[in-house]
Order: C-alpha cells, then structure tokens, then sequence
C-alpha cells in the first residue's frame, strides 16, 4: 500500500519535472534562434542595408531591392487577400449557416490554411507565369495571396460569429437592407478582430519563401514594376544563404534578422491589442 | 436572415418607395461573399486539377516506377520518385515522434504546473516559436545548429556504434550536420509550438470541474492528466497530432537547408536524403526539359494527395471535440 503510494507520487514527480524540461527546452530554442540571428545579423546592419541594392560578390551592397519586392509584393496580396477573404468570412457566418456547401468551403479554407506553401507557388506557376511567359511580382502577390486569404476568412468568420444575434436582428429591426447591417453594425462591432486576423496574415506570408521562388523569381535589380520578375527577402535569404560567399551570407543573416523581428512585432502586437478583449 | 430583412416593416413615416435605400444592392452583396467563397474552394481543386494535368506525363510514362525507382535523372530523363517520397515520409515521422512528447509536455505544464503569472508570457513565446518563418528555421539549422550537432552527435555516435552491429549501419551517412534526421530535428522544433498550442487550447477547454473531480478522489497530476484530461480530448488531441504531421510533410524551406539534397534512398540517420517539397524547391526554376517539370509536378500531386487526407480528416476530428 505504501510502496505503490510512493510509485504514484514519484511517476507524477517525474512527469511533472519531464513536462517542466520540455517547456524550458522550447524556450531555449527560441532563445538560442533569436540570440544567434542577433549575434550573426546585428553587426551588419546599417545604412547600406536600405538604401543599396544586392550586390555582385565581393562589393559593397544592401537588401533594398528585396525588401522593397518584399513590401510590395506583401500589399498587394494582402489588398486581394482582405477583400476576397472578409465576403468568404462573412458568407460563412452570415448566409452559409449550417448548409452542406459551407461546411465544405469551410473544411477546405482549413485544409488550404496548412496546405504546402510550395504546392501553391506551382499552382500559380502554371496558371500566372506559364500563360504570360514571365516570372513576375503579380505571380508572387498571387501566391501569397492565396496564402493570406485562409487566415482572414477564419478570423472573419469566428468573431462574426461571436457578435451577438441582438445586433443583427437591431439591424433588421431598423428595416436596414442586410448588406447595410454587416457593413455598418457587424463588421464594426468586429472590426477589432477582423485587423487581428488581417495582421496574422500579414505575418504569415512576409517570411513565406516557398511559393516565391518560381512565381516572382528573383532579380538583383531595383523594381517597382509588378510584371517584372521581383527580388524578395526570403528568396534572396536563400540565395545567398546557399552561396558560397562570406559576403552574401553576411546579408543572408541581416535579411533573416530583420524578416524574423518584424515577424515578432506583427505578432506581439496582435495579442497586444487582443489581450484585453480575447482571453479571459 | 436574409427574407427577414428584406420583408421588415418600413418607418412610420411614409417613404418614396417601398424598398429601403440600398436593397437593391443586398443581392449583389450575397453573391460577392458567396463568390468569395468559391474562389476559396476553387483555389484548392485548382492546385489538386493543375498538379494533376502538368504531372500526368510523368505517370503515363513511368507508370508504377514512377514510385518505385530511386533513379532520379535529369541527364537521361528517367524519374522515380521513391527516394523523395520515403524521405519525406521518413523526416515527418521523425519529427513527429520527436515533437510529439515534447509537445504534449509543454501543453500540460501550460495547462497544469504552470506558475498563474507565467502562464501568460510563456504562452504567448511558445506561439512565438510556432510564428518564427521557415526560412530562419533553415539558416539557423544549417550555420548554427548542424556543425554543433555534427560535433557533439554524429561524430561520437558514430565512434561508439561497434562494427558490423546494427548502430553501424543507423547512424552511417557523412558527420557534415545535414541529413535526415537534421532535418527531423529542425522540423520537430517547427511544429512542437504548433501542436502545443493547440494542445493547450484543448487542455483548456476541459471542465474545471471534470479535472477537479480526478484530484479530488486523490490523482495525482500524472493520473489526472493521462487518465481524465487528455481521454476528454482525445479526438481534438488526435486532430492536433494530425494537423501538425500534414505541416511537417509539406515543409519546404528549413528542410531544404539541412537535409543534404541527395536523391539515393537514404541508408542511414545521418546519410543526406530529400523530400518532395525539397527536391521541388531546388529544381523546378531550373528544370529545362518537359519531363523533368512533370515529374516534379507529379511529385507535388503525390504530397497533396497525402497532406490533403492528412488536413481532412485532421479537421473533422477537431471538428468533432467541441468548443475548440
């Protein structure tokens, strides 16, 4: 009887501490990463970094090409992204209801929401560059465009949904037009997580580097034009990562620096700004 | 919803006109979300519809080697795609098995041992980790961690396996730091944060009252955690597991730094090897000739295939445990 009591509490002594290692362990990974980005990245940081573009191997240089694309490119998906996935959002939870078509469009928006980033870049390979003939930064926005939309079309539709029948019924009660009570009374109630999700999207598709590479290509040129081939941080990361330059590498690790940081602040500023409103 | 509003009664003053001002848009307004919508949907048939058309060259022309074959040959244009698609099946189910633990643990000490004022600022580095991009992953595993784990594990491991012992042939390949169970580990570490968070939401959502009942005729946390908590889960909890195998089948970017790109079957822990999205990253800007495109494509059919089941029925477990 004694025995078996000290086995219990032993076995739980020993869980506790294995459950205890293993969180100490995750968070050692995310210090070790972010400390050897800083290590690695911080002392090339400077001016040249955003007012040069990539260089040739062995002279002086920046990432402004790339992060311009980056930015861009980024917009301009986030632009059809939001569009196209607060209406999916709203039609999920406003029209679909229970209907078999919206629990199918809401499956696959899930399965589409961890889907292979890869797999996108050839989808929009053979349906935007094959038929131009071109690598281009459409090709990319497109990418991660479809990427984006998944992410807000959730967010969407899960704090649609938290809004409560009253508002939506005031609305009706006002002899509104339905499509004037979602602009005017829901999406403001929910307008705070609806940015939540648009800003996670954000952060999910700026460090997407996948489906880039052969959708926007690569270029060592400074572009503004989006039917041209367009360099991108991530893609220009693995480049030079790869490369077997000391140089590029240096800017490898500065281009990882700064895309992983922004990464951060979207995602410390979302649960800022949830903090309040979504967790108990 | 939709006749309610649009038979509701008008103010007591009298309009122009009938219909309130904008109803003519309400349809129009309907269709542009349900359109929406099917864009979402046709997003998804369309990559499973292109994968297939521009892959189908590969198929009819390999047949049943097209899976069988290791012999990946640009030069000749044969491809099998055997080594790929082993090795990507193998570094997921390291990286799960690896991760899967790990995960589980931290999710309970979130949910259980945690101190109340930790709870918060490790939750939210634990998601973090989960929001790091890929392509970091892959720097770090390939300048930071492979030449550490090259030093500290390959190297020693391989000096400890005796001779013509089973050990010999497990951790043969080349002690550079990639291969495939690099790959494993930095993919581990990718969905570790992942599944704990979603392991954490399900833990959370358990009845105060459920778990309080198991300590109250005296569990202890082991027993309440392992025989109440996660059985209340378990659907959910499988969904989970499942959801980050699909993301770790389709990781591209921090697995093509570190697996080694080498198209043979893979002999050992150690040896370099690839994956589907791997060897697709690498070649599919440079590859000239018909069949090579198709055969990457066909490539890409086969990770849809098995991601896609993998994401489905992932979803409908989860789906299935309510309140998540």
């Amino acid at each position: 009887m004694f025995a078996r009591r000290t086995r219990r509490t032993v076995a739980s002594g020993a869980f506790m501490v294995f459950c205890t290692a293993s969180t100490a362990l995750a968070m050692v990974v995310l210090v070790a990463i972010l400390g050897s980005l800083v290590y690695n990245g911080i002392g090339g940081v400077n001016l040249n970094v955003f007012t040069l573009d990539t260089p040739a191997t062995g002279s002086i240089g920046g990432l402004r090409n790339a992060i311009v694309g980056s930015i861009l490119m980024c917009a301009w998906a986030m632009a059809g992204a939001v569009a196209v996935g607060v209406l999916a959002g709203t039609w999920l939870s406003e029209y679909a209801g229970d209907s078999a078509y919206g629990s199918l469009v809401r499956l696959l928006n899930d399965v589409l929401l961890s889907a292979p980033s890869i797999l996108v870049g050839l989808f929009v390979y053979q349906i935007a560059v094959k038929p131009m003939h071109g690598f281009s930064g459409f090709a990319g926005a497109i990418a991660l465009a479809i990427l984006a939309v998944p992410v807000v079309t959730r967010t969407t539709e899960d704090v649609l949904k938290l809004q409560s029948r009253q508002l939506r019924e005031s609305g009706a009660a006002l002899g509104t037009p339905m499509w004037t009570t979602i602009r005017s009374i829901l999406w403001k109630a929910a307008g705070g997580g609806i940015v939540t999700g648009i800003l996670l999207a954000f952060a999910r598709i700026s460090g997407e580097t996948a489906p880039l590479l052969f959708t926007a290509l690569n270029n060592q040129f400074f572009e503004l034009n989006m039917t041209k081939p367009m360099a991108s941080l991530p893609a220009v990361i693995f480049n030079f990562a790869l490369s077997a330059y000391d140089d590029w590498r240096r800017l490898a690790w500065v281009g990882s620096l700064l895309i992983a940081f922004a990464v951060l602040a979207i995602n410390i500023l979302v649960r800022t700004l949830s903090r309040e409103k979504r967790r108990p | 919803m939709a006749e309610l509003s649009a038979t509701a009664p008008e103010p007591a003053r009298p309009p122009k006109s009938q219909r309130p001002k904008g109803a003519a848009i309400d349809p129009l307004f309907k269709i542009c979300c349900a359109a929406s919508a099917t864009l979402i949907l046709s997003a998804l048939t369309g990559v499973m519809i292109t994968l297939a058309l521009a892959g189908w060259p590969a198929f009819s022309k390999f047949g049943l080697s097209f899976f069988t074959s290791t012999e990946w040959n640009p030069v000749t244009d044969v491809y099998g795609g055997a080594g790929p698609i082993v090795g990507t099946l193998l570094t997921a189910a390291g990286a799960l098995i690896l991760a899967l633990p790990l995960a589980f643990a931290t999710a309970v000490f979130l949910t259980e041992f945690c101190p109340r004022s930790l709870r918060r600022p490790i939750g939210v580095a634990v998601e973090l980790l989960a929001g790091i991009p890929s392509i970091v992953y892959g720097i770090w595993g390939l300048f930071v961690f492979a030449p550490l784990f090259a030093q500290w594990v390959e190297i020693p491991l391989m000096g400890w396996a005796p001779p013509g012992s089973i050990w010999e042939a497990v951790f043969s390949g080349i002690p550079n730091g990639s291969g495939l169970l690099t790959a494993s580990i930095i993919v581990a570490m990718m969905i570790l944060p992942f599944i704990a968070a979603t392991l954490r939401e399900l833990l959370l959502s358990v009845p105060a009252r459920v778990r309080e009942s198991a300590y109250g005729v005296g569990c202890t946390s082991l027993e309440v955690v392992w025989s109440v908590t996660l059985p209340y889960v378990r659907r959910g909890a499988i969904g989970a597991v499942m959801l980050g195998l699909g993301r770790a089948l389709g990781e591209t970017m921090a697995v093509t730094f570190v697996i080694g790109n080498s198209h043979d079957f893979p002999h050992g822990l150690f040896d370099g090897g690839s994956t589907i999205a791997s060897t697709i990253a690498n070649e599919f800007a440079e590859a000239t000739s018909d069949m090579h495109v198709a055969a990457l494509a066909a490539l890409g059919l086969v990770l849809f295939l098995m991601t896609f089941i993998i994401l489905t029925v992932a979803r409908l477990l989860i789906g299935a445990q309510k309140n998540v």
